[in-house]
């Protein structure tokens, strides 16, 4: 079978960007808590994020940035197309925050062939600060781990 | 940590979904996704952070008769926890997909503990990074999702700058 050609979106080179988080809300830190079980005061406790924690306020869940950066990924690869994915959290993101994040189209190479799309990512906040970088490499053809289908 | 029961439900990804903000058809449509390339609704990429909710020993969330050291009226005094791979903030997470997560899938998982290694940070002191490698499988004991996460210890609050 023919490989399908790669979208012209993702040629190597090109640059994309999304906004994946507006002035993120108090509630939407709750939400994620909720959601994904962490319920680190931290993240959810004001009280506990300031008096205790020594922190100005709550902060997200790099996992809530990770998701978020995630939604660029897929709006770009594609569904079920990705293969690894990952982040380094950089700074913390507060409430309030705009999340803006960015891909790049890499070049094929030797542990990431012509088969997969490997992009770079950052994600910057409000002030043009990162806040997290990482990567992720998805299939062009196909779905993960599952023969074509018709 | 280590969870022998984590059902991946379609009314879970939704909320996940809503959670982080993407209005993907394909993690809440069933129709519209049927009708697409996956076939099916499928989880997005960071759902299996949600297995959480099904580690028994997970220490990051209130349980009854056991002190909580996040505030009620006032902050509890109670020390948090410091779990091997749970302390004060999150480095890094990185992902590995064998195959898409569908509802219907039943995972479990298999831990092993990482390196650790201390650097001197600019804003944050002295950092003990730990490491911890951790293994979603199916049913069929097949790995599905491979996770790698690094977590970090600082000496000084990071707050903002």
């Amino acid at each position: 079978m023919t490989p399908a050609p790669r979208p012209d979106a993702l040629a190597p080179g090109s640059e994309h960007a999304a906004v994946v988080v507006e002035n993120l809300s108090r509630a939407q830190i709750v939400q994620y808590a909720g959601v994904s079980g962490d319920c680190s005061p931290q993240h959810v406790d004001e009280e506990y994020a300031r008096r205790v924690g020594g922190y100005p306020t709550v902060f997200a869940h790099g996992m809530l940035t990770m998701a978020a950066a995630g939604r660029l990924v897929t709006d770009l690869v594609g569904d079920g197309k990705t293969v690894t994915f990952g982040m380094r959290f950089l700074r913390q993101v507060w409430p309030g925050d705009s999340l803006t994040a960015r891909a790049r189209v890499e070049e094929p190479d030797s542990e990431c062939p012509a088969e997969f799309t490997r992009l770079t990512l950052t994600v910057v906040n409000q002030h043009g600060q990162p806040v997290a970088s990482g990567y992720a490499t998805a299939l062009v053809d196909g779905l993960v781990g599952e023969a074509p289908r018709p | 940590m280590a969870i022998s029961w984590f059902p991946v439900e379609a009314g879970h990804i939704f909320q996940f979904a809503r959670a982080i903000g993407d209005p993907n058809p394909v993690y809440r449509d069933q129709d519209a996704a049927a009708a697409g390339p996956t076939g099916g609704i499928i989880a997005p990429p960071t759902f299996v952070e949600a297995g959480q909710h099904f580690d028994p020993d997970f220490l990051y969330r209130p349980e009854p008769g056991r002190a909580w050291f996040g505030s009620a009226a006032e902050p509890s005094g109670t020390p948090p926890p410091v779990a091997a791979g749970q302390t004060a903030l999150h480095a890094e997470t990185h992902l590995r997909f064998h195959r898409n997560l569908r509802p219907g899938d039943v995972l479990h998982t298999r831990e092993t503990q990482g390196d650790s290694w201390t650097k001197t940070g600019r804003r944050g002191g002295l950092l003990t990074f730990h490491e911890v490698r951790r293994e979603y499988l199916d049913a069929e004991d097949q790995v599905v999702v491979e996770m790698r996460v690094v977590s970090v210890t600082t000496e000084h609050v990071v707050d903002a700058e």
